[in-house]
């Protein structure tokens, strides 16, 4: 449980750095966007959101650095991220709250994927090291370096524009309302495919060069060649020894580069105009909408400490030593 | 230097040894590049460090060697290849292959600056933490677990997004600021294991300073996982950068690869099928990223003897009638037989050549049934 106990404690850090780097950063830079926004949207903006976008901005010039420190916590936890800009008057949070779900699955979903399936192979390539199954090893390489939007214009330019399998863009057809009937839910997937499809194949390729050094590394331990030397079977000592040790440090990093991760499909829904946080961060970025901007990181950091802390609870399944007490 | 070469092999050891023989200055070893850089022996290696090279001249003569000027527009707009525009032209008639050439210089600048400070960061906070040990080091560790997962690219748009101009230099110090702490956090783990090792010790017993223990017998030893980390640093810094010019979020006033696929994206290339348009800008990062991960796979088999399979190609392996199996690494004759002439030369330990982490003669670690 101690083990626990100090991850938590670093997750409650790292989301109270989030906040304060989310509080200094607009404080810190030359002259004042948000000033001229809220100058140029001056009689539409009430009062109280005003004062609100004071606070998150750091413009009320009559508190000193603490004051605006404390009155932007009590903002936050009321769920008080200030006012989109470009969707005005639409609270930031409300712009969140619809794009986040879309995020989740796709991104969530593509991710799980990419991962299983790329351990395995991994576990595959590494077990069988000097046959023709190395020679995944180079094309894997390639697909790891480049960029995902990249080849998301690729698979558009493929799969949309030459052969039109896959629509080019959005979550959705556009014109079905949002419901849980048959054709929105194959529109969906549809529409989710292509992204689905960019995210996996560029991410899958990190997962098996780690699980398949991972795998060349463990296959020497004296372990595995005993379990070998009794006689157990190849797909139980190929399972049960050699992948569920090499698949430790997997989980691990896969909860260390979350961060790259989501970095990288983010962009991938930019190109695809897929209504998610990252499509959300895009708009926000071409409108000059400073508080989407700042609520988009606030919302993505947190998430990615979500799925940081449920990476954790699988390596505590994973790895019985976690779970010893004292 | 008193140090003992950590997690090198016989191979490994042929160029680098040091040769700590007290009698007669050291003989240095005669022969081909490959023999006095090992590294070099690793094909891998070499692959990655032609293409590498080969961008850094493009980045450095770039401007001179350029076809047309990058901005000049003309009147052949939106051709694909041909023998005047090799990649083709843009929405404005300006030829793509300028731009791409031009842009190589800002690509490489910023991963190169960016890898340097993020690496020097990641030394002073790794090492440090790592040897401290206590108070700072869970504090050290907390901050680059911190920067870990925080994602960086919204990170870096709410920062570069708010500066008025967000230039390469501005971008490079960003991203940084952002992507040392993967580099500390191995590094620290390094650092630990090698702060109990003998050869640390004894130099503690000896009386030497912290800061020559720091300086001469803990940093030479980190030099592979050092090097490494600001790979991965540079890799980082050139995806991100490319990313950052293709959402606009930094200067469109400078050419780069991103700043291409940002033009191409904007002008609808897609939609017109102009793929000579973006798709040489991409092929260009994927091959710069590859080549630095194929020099960090040469680093990697250096510095971890298991996963080298020197001269083992599939093809290879089964002429030789070698069917690799679990528990198999890869023995190098030639390499061993240079290592052994060399290691009798001067009085050195007769395992000398033997690594540390390569199972113990005892066990049986390979499994070669001969056909």
């Amino acid at each position: 449980m101690k083990y626990f106990a100090r991850r938590i404690f670093i997750y409650v850090l790292t989301a109270w750095a989030a906040v304060t780097i989310n509080f200094f950063i607009p404080r810190l830079m030359p002259g004042d966007p948000v000033q001229s926004l809220i100058n140029r949207k001056q009689g539409q903006i009430s009062a109280d959101a005003a004062q609100s976008l004071y606070v998150l901005f750091g413009l009320d010039k009559n508190t000193n650095m603490l004051e605006q420190y404390i009155a932007y916590w009590q903002q936050l936890l009321r769920g008080d991220l200030g006012l989109s800009f470009a969707n005005f008057p639409t609270p930031v949070s409300e712009v969140l709250a619809q794009s986040l779900p879309w995020t989740i699955g796709l991104v969530g979903i593509a991710t799980i994927i990419s991962f299983v399936l790329g351990s395995l192979i991994g576990v595959l390539i590494g077990w069988r090291r000097g046959t023709w199954a190395d020679g995944i090893l180079p094309v894997a390489t390639f697909f790891s370096s480049v960029p995902y939007f990249w080849l998301g214009l690729i698979a558009i330019m493929l799969f949309s524009i030459t052969w039109k399998i896959f629509p080019t863009g959005g979550a959705y057809d556009g014109g079905l309302i949002p419901g849980w009937d048959l054709d929105f839910i194959v529109s969906v997937l549809q529409h989710g495919a292509l992204p689905a499809l960019t995210i996996v194949l560029s991410s899958v390729a990190g997962w098996i060069l780690g699980m398949r050094n991972m795998m060349v590394t463990v296959t020497s331990e004296d372990y595995v060649t005993v379990a070998q030397a009794k006689g157990l079977s190849e797909s139980n000592v190929m399972f049960g020894y050699a992948a569920r040790n090499a698949v430790l440090p997997q989980v691990s990093s896969f909860a260390l580069s979350l961060g790259f991760i989501v970095s990288g499909t983010l962009v991938t829904e930019m190109v695809f105009s897929y209504q998610g946080i990252g499509f959300t961060l895009f708009q926000a970025i071409g409108a000059k909408d400073f508080p989407l901007m700042q609520g988009a990181f606030l919302v993505i950091t947190l998430s990615v400490l979500a799925a940081n802390i449920l990476a954790d609870v699988a390596y505590v399944f994973l790895d019985p030593r976690t779970r010893q007490e004292g | 230097m008193t140090a003992i070469p950590v997690q090198t092999d016989a191979t490994a050891l042929t160029g680098t040894n040091p040769a700590p023989t007290a009698a007669g200055p050291r003989r240095k070893p005669r022969g081909t590049a490959q023999q006095r850089f090992p590294f070099l022996r690793n094909k891998k290696a070499v692959t990655g460090l032609v293409i590498l090279g080969f961008f850094t001249l493009l980045a450095l003569i770039g401007p001179w060697i350029a076809p047309f000027d990058p901005n000049a527009i003309s009147k052949d707009i939106l051709q694909g290849p041909s023998a005047t525009h090799w990649f083709g032209t843009s929405h404005l008639g300006q030829d793509v292959l300028s731009q791409i050439i031009v842009g190589t210089r800002s690509v490489m600048l910023v991963g190169l600056v960016t890898g340097v400070i993020a690496t020097v960061l990641s030394v002073i906070v790794g090492v440090s933490a790592g040897f401290l040990g206590g108070v700072s080091d869970e504090i050290l560790s907390a901050l680059s677990n911190i920067f870990l997962v925080i994602p960086a690219l919204p990170l870096i748009i709410i920062i570069a997004g708010q500066l008025p101009d967000a230039g390469g230099m501005t971008i490079a110090l960003i991203l940084a600021a952002t992507g040392w702490a993967w580099g500390a956090r191995v590094l620290r783990a390094q650092t630990l294991s090698l702060r109990r090792r003998d050869f640390v010790e004894a130099a503690r017993a000896n009386g030497e300073s912290t800061w020559r223990i720091v300086w001469f017998e803990t940093l030479p030893n980190l030099t592979a996982i050092i090097a490494s980390s600001f790979i991965g640093t540079v890799t980082f810094a050139i995806l991100s950068q490319t990313t950052l010019a293709f959402i606009g979020v930094t200067s469109i006033k400078s050419w780069s690869w991103g700043t291409v696929l940002y033009w191409a994206q904007s002008g609808q290339a897609l939609h017109r099928g102009a793929w000579w348009w973006f798709v040489p800008a991409g092929l260009c990062i994927a091959l710069v990223g590859m080549a630095l991960t194929f020099i960090n796979f040469g680093i990697d088999e250096f510095v971890n003897p298991r996963l080298r399979s020197a001269g083992t190609s599939a093809k290879d392996m089964r002429r030789r009638g070698i069917r690799p199996r679990i528990g198999f690494t890869a023995i190098d004759r030639s390499a061993m037989a240079t290592s052994r002439r060399r290691a009798v030369a001067p009085p050195a330990h007769p395992d000398a050549w033997a690594p540390e982490t390569t199972p113990s003669p005892k066990s049986p670690p390979t499994k070669e049934p001969k056909r």
